[in-house]
């Protein structure tokens, strides 16, 4: 039978998304349910002076209106940050859901309004009265830790949330024997990860029982009931958490956010099943950003263009508050990638975490290791600028070999897999790189301005091994279970403690299991989601879902499919040792008719009229996987850029992804996952970016002002892919989830630097707009 | 995103739409929706009534008579892109409705909202300054012609009464020897011009006889760019000309807008690359 692993299996998710029966928690509706609408500050500092609620209470439809020091009164607990690197004398100021005397930034909650349908509670939200004492503003990382700047926090002197370092070789030594050092200040700007679905929250509070059921927009549920005990103080096993059908994430959903905690607040104090869902407004104010960095680097090279040594400093802006996983973000995901694909042997970096008045800053796809590989990759182009070398040369010089058995990084870190020259020798013969240095050429003769930008990546995800998680200061492991769970009919139910939200494991986990078990694959039903339903996970994000939670499924499937080979055997009457499994059915080794379908022997484990003695009945097993590394997945794109010399408007005219996640299981929903990343890259590259006016008020809050990219602006992107398994899990699958977006950003960056190099451009701040683009020409031509 | 709320009003006729204007001072009209009902979502308005005069039949519809093509108030940009009359008479206006937003917005979209909401990026103002037009409006008893060039007073602003609405907008037809373009520069979130340039050119032997240029999306409302005009009027068309004309647009732009986007100067800039694109292609239309 060939196997369905590794074949492009329909997403079975999609019928029902496509026709709009999926039921998003905005969907749900409760017998008796209440809206909830949030107040929230104008100010993106300020202190409350006053707050008048009386006005509101009295409107039409209002059963209540809350402020943060009713939550408080109702000992309702502060946001915690999960995560808490050591080593750098992380602040954790107190961050209550509701703002209590002082607001940090435009959007912080300063009090919520329950009614009975949702107009009439933005309607009495806007009739909340306060008094707001502003107070001087900064939203700029550097500005933020000089002396005078405006102050968030009193428990964090200079607004420092973190001073983190990471350290390996001798820096100093490698800087001190280089011929050339290139340097540069790189702006790595902040972006609004704008899931498709704003986020929702539906708290349903049992007063008869003392349990509380939440519906909510979640990347990890698992996590949100966790954290969600700490926040309202109701014990974990009375919480259940559910994330119905979730519109992406991208990061931005795997936080416990304040309103989660004043959903359930506000149930318990009206009594009833109460719903808040955000506005695209509120979501560019309220749910977390991404990115946000400053970076001064320094790269040391010898002339022949071999890396000696990299050097830098790194302002990472945190927002106002520190979200759930926000310190390792720009610190473990960020700082330990900086070898990139390279074999630099003395690295140093200096990460600082900033408070500003600004949105809190999380997680977003790819999380930290966007903004290292934009890092490296940029520095590489610089010296081979520098160097007058080609690209592509330079990063063959410093490549790291290809290995099997894990190869050592300057940071400690170890990666697992990796063949990145194969990688990239493929970009350049599907690109055909000879081939577009010389039309770049003719198109210069020309007068065109066109461009070709390489990026060779590596990436770390599949996170991670439970001890690692510890060590580095997550506040959770990071293993997954999934139960098998087979039904006397021979039908399977499959229940994993990850949570996709449009990934499209519905399918890949499916496909797993039938291939694990022979059965088909429509037989299997993926369960996922629901606290109450499955076994413990920590969730989707990091590119984790199918390495960690799909190494936690082919355990579980392993172990049913060797208990059903015993009752097998049992019933063929001959030893397990010669019981042979193919095809869905066990038989005896040299008598293939001698046989019994795993669904036989399903119906007869759940009947148990006849099992070996002492097998407990049923047929189904769990498993635990805490995988004992990371995955790392790699790769290389180009791009291809034109400039209009006029408007100077970038096109992308081609765009090559070779992509190496070990094996695939469905190679359509991997080719997805790389197109939505590569698109996501790119908006950074050249049309997103959150900005922030002085008083910190959001310029680009709604989606006619913040570029998210249009399917019109990409040409047809050309993938490949190598196939370099993983040694860490049972499938040798790595991640796919995110690496379109760390790759495609400098790719497409490079491009346009290299295509404005004979107008002696070395830096354009992203997004590269039309006008920064002419700007920088016009500086160039005028120095 | 929920709107305070309003009073409904869905009137049959003109005159009974009107009327309603004239009792509800402060209710706004609602055609397609496209540009109200995001402002009211935001509550960046909230209008006590509202006027839906989507069902008046006599505000829809394209007449080509006599040289002029008049357009329904109510004519949707979709219906304004296919239509034979505005290919025959006025190909411009359907090269400019084809770059307004994306389908469903073409789809609901209304000319006369478009004119009478005078939101600085929308590109029919440019255009219609460009050709010339008259608006007609109406408050219900007695109607009147608005030149375009007395239309747009200020961004968000036109010179129709609290209690008039806009009806239709007439404009000349153009034929051999005349050729129109419309280039844009969209913003690449909202769709709205950052600019838009309007060029119509009448080419007599190679002479430039007669000149239109408009750009729009620089500044408030729409501007004429009377120096360029003048400069290529009566000129051979060639490289030379038009690049001397174009490098008199940026003359006609005083206080230009700015945001996130573009910047005053780099909207000068471009409405002086997007004139010379215009004011070409529309001089090879006329010699086709």
């Amino acid at each position: 039978m060939a196997t369905i692993f590794g074949t492009p299996v329909k997403r079975r998710e999609d019928p029902r998304l496509i026709t709009g029966q999926a039921k998003y928690t905005d969907d749900l509706v409760e017998p008796g349910m209440v809206h909830m609408a949030v107040v929230r500050s104008p100010y993106a500092h300020a202190r409350i002076k006053r707050i008048d609620t009386s006005k509101a209470a009295q409107m039409p439809g209002v059963l209540g209106v809350f402020t943060g020091k009713d939550m408080q009164a109702a000992g309702m607990g502060n946001m915690p940050c999960a995560w808490v690197v050591p080593n750098s004398d992380t602040k954790t100021p107190p961050y209550p859901a509701i703002a209590v005397d002082t607001v940090r930034y435009v959007g912080n909650a300063v009090a919520i309004v329950v009614a009975t349908d949702r107009y009439l509670a933005r309607d009495a939200a806007d009739a909340v009265q306060v008094d707001y004492d502003p107070l001087p503003v900064v939203v700029d990382a550097v500005k933020a830790t000089e002396a005078g700047a405006p102050q968030l926090h009193a428990e964090a002197p200079k607004n420092l949330a973190f001073h983190w370092k990471v350290s390996g070789g001798d820096v100093e030594a490698a800087f001190k024997q280089a011929d050339v050092v290139v340097r540069e200040t790189i702006v790595n700007q902040r972006l609004v990860p704008n899931a498709m679905e704003p986020r929702a929250a539906l708290a349903r509070y049992d007063a008869a029982t003392d349990e509380v059921t939440l519906w909510v927009t979640s990347q990890n549920p698992h996590i949100v009931r966790f954290l969600l005990g700490l926040t309202t103080g109701i014990p974990e096993n009375r919480v259940r958490v559910v994330a119905p059908e979730v519109g992406g994430g991208f990061g931005s959903k795997i936080p416990h956010y304040p309103e989660d905690a004043m959903v359930v607040f506000a149930s318990k104090m009206v009594g009833r099943p109460v719903k808040w869902t955000e506005t695209r407004s509120e979501n560019y104010k309220a749910t977390i950003h991404g990115r946000d960095h400053v970076q001064e680097v320094e790269l040391a090279a010898k002339k022949d263009g071999t890396i000696l040594g990299l050097r830098a400093k790194v302002w990472a802006n945190l927002g106002a508050y520190l979200s759930t996983a926000s310190t390792g973000v720009p610190t473990i995901l960020h700082g330990l990638m900086l070898s990139g694909v390279y074999t630099i042997k003395n690295i140093h970096e200096d990460v600082y975490g900033v408070f500003t008045n600004t949105t809190p800053v999380d997680a977003y796809r790819g999380a930290g290791r966007p903004e290292a590989t934009f890092l490296v990759e940029r520095m590489v182009d610089l010296l081979a600028r520098e160097l007058s070398m080609d690209p592509v040369e330079v990063r063959r010089k410093n490549l790291i070999p290809p290995f099997t058995d894990g190869y050592t990084v300057a940071t400690g870190l170890v990666y697992d897999t990796g063949n990145y020259q194969a990688a990239l020798d493929k970009a350049l013969e599907l690109a055909d790189y000879q081939g577009l240095r010389k039309k770049q050429a003719e198109a210069r003769a020309a007068g065109k301005i066109m461009g070709i930008g390489v990026c060779t990546y590596a990436e770390i995800c599949g996170l991670g091994p439970s001890s690692v998680a510890g060590a580095v200061g997550f506040g959770g492991g990071l293993w997954e279970s999934a139960i098998v769970r087979f039904h006397p009919s021979g039908k399977v139910t499959v229940m994993v403690g990850v949570s996709p939200h449009g990934q499209g494991e519905e399918t890949t986990f499916a496909q797993i299991v039938a291939s694990e078990l022979g059965v088909p694959i429509e037989d299997v039903q993926v369960v996922h989601g629901d606290t109450a339903q499955t076994p413990m996970g920590w969730g989707t994000y990091g590119s984790r879902t199918t390495a960690v939670g799909g190494g936690a499924l082919a355990q579980a499937a392993r172990k049913v499919k060797e208990k059903a080979r015993a009752v097998a055997a049992h019933l063929l009457e001959a030893s397990v040792e010669d019981i042979d499994y193919a095809d869905g059915k066990f038989f005896v080794k040299g008598s293939p008719s001698k046989a019994k379908t795993i669904q036989d022997v399903c119906l007869m484990a759940n009947v148990a009229w006849n099992l070996p003695k002492g097998m407990e009945p049923g047929l189904e097993a769990s498993a635990f996987f805490d995988p004992p590394n990371f995955v790392y997945p790699f790769g290389a794109h180009i791009a291809v850029v034109e400039i209009d010399p006029d408007t100077y408007e970038v096109k992308l005219v081609k765009y090559v992804a070779v992509d190496d996640c070990g094996k695939v299981i469905n190679p359509m929903i991997v080719e997805g996952q790389i197109h939505g990343g590569i698109v996501q890259g790119i908006g950074q590259a050249l049309w997103e970016g959150a900005r922030y006016d002085e008083q910190g008020q959001l310029l680009t809050g709604s989606m006619m002002d913040y570029v998210v990219p249009k399917a019109e602006f990409f040409p047809k992107f050309e993938l490949g892919a190598t196939e370099t398994p993983t040694t860490v899990n049972a499938l040798g699958v790595k991640g796919i989830g995110e690496t379109g977006t760390i790759a495609s950003t400098p790719a497409v960056y490079n491009a346009v630097m290299d295509a404005l190099a004979p107008f002696k451009v070395r830096k354009v701040d992203m997004p590269l707009t039309p006008e920064r683009i002419w700007r920088a020409i016009r500086d160039a031509q005028r120095s | 995103m929920y709107p305070a709320s309003f009073e409904y009003y869905r009137p049959k006729t003109l005159a009974e739409a009107a009327a309603l204007l004239g009792r509800h001072q402060e209710a706004r009209l609602l055609a397609g929706g496209h540009s109200l009902l995001p402002l009211l979502k935001l509550r960046l308005a909230s209008p006590p009534a509202l006027i839906d005069i989507g069902g008046l039949a006599e505000l829809k519809g394209i007449q080509a008579r006599a040289g002029a093509l008049t357009i329904g108030a109510l004519t949707t940009h979709a219906q304004v892109v296919s239509s034979r009359e505005v290919a025959q008479h006025c190909p411009i206006l359907a090269e400019a409705a084809a770059l307004i937003g994306d389908l469903q917005v073409r789809n609901r979209g209304t000319v006369g909202g478009s004119l009478a909401h005078a939101d600085p990026g929308a590109d029919y103002p440019t255009v219609m300054l460009a050709l010339g037009a008259t608006m007609t409006a109406s408050n219900g008893q007695a109607t009147r012609d608005i030149a375009a060039d007395a239309f747009f007073t200020d961004l968000f602003t036109t010179s129709l009464q609290p209690n008039e609405l806009l009806t239709a907008v007439s404009v000349r037809s153009y034929g051999k020897g005349t050729g129109g373009a419309y280039v844009k520069h969209k913003h690449p979130a909202s769709g709205y011009a950052v600019v838009g340039v309007a060029a119509l050119v009448t080419v007599n032997g190679g002479t430039c006889e007669q000149v239109s240029l408009v750009v729009g999306g620089a500044t408030g409302t729409p501007v004429r760019a009377t120096a360029a005009e003048q400069a290529l009027r009566g000129q051979p068309v060639n490289d030379a000309t038009v690049g001397a004309a174009v490098r008199k647009v940026a003359e006609a732009i005083r206080d230009p807008l700015g945001d996130v986007y573009a910047s005053g100067d780099y909207r000068v800039h471009l409405a002086t690359v997007l004139a010379g694109r215009a004011l070409r292609t529309a001089a090879e239309r006329a010699r086709a």
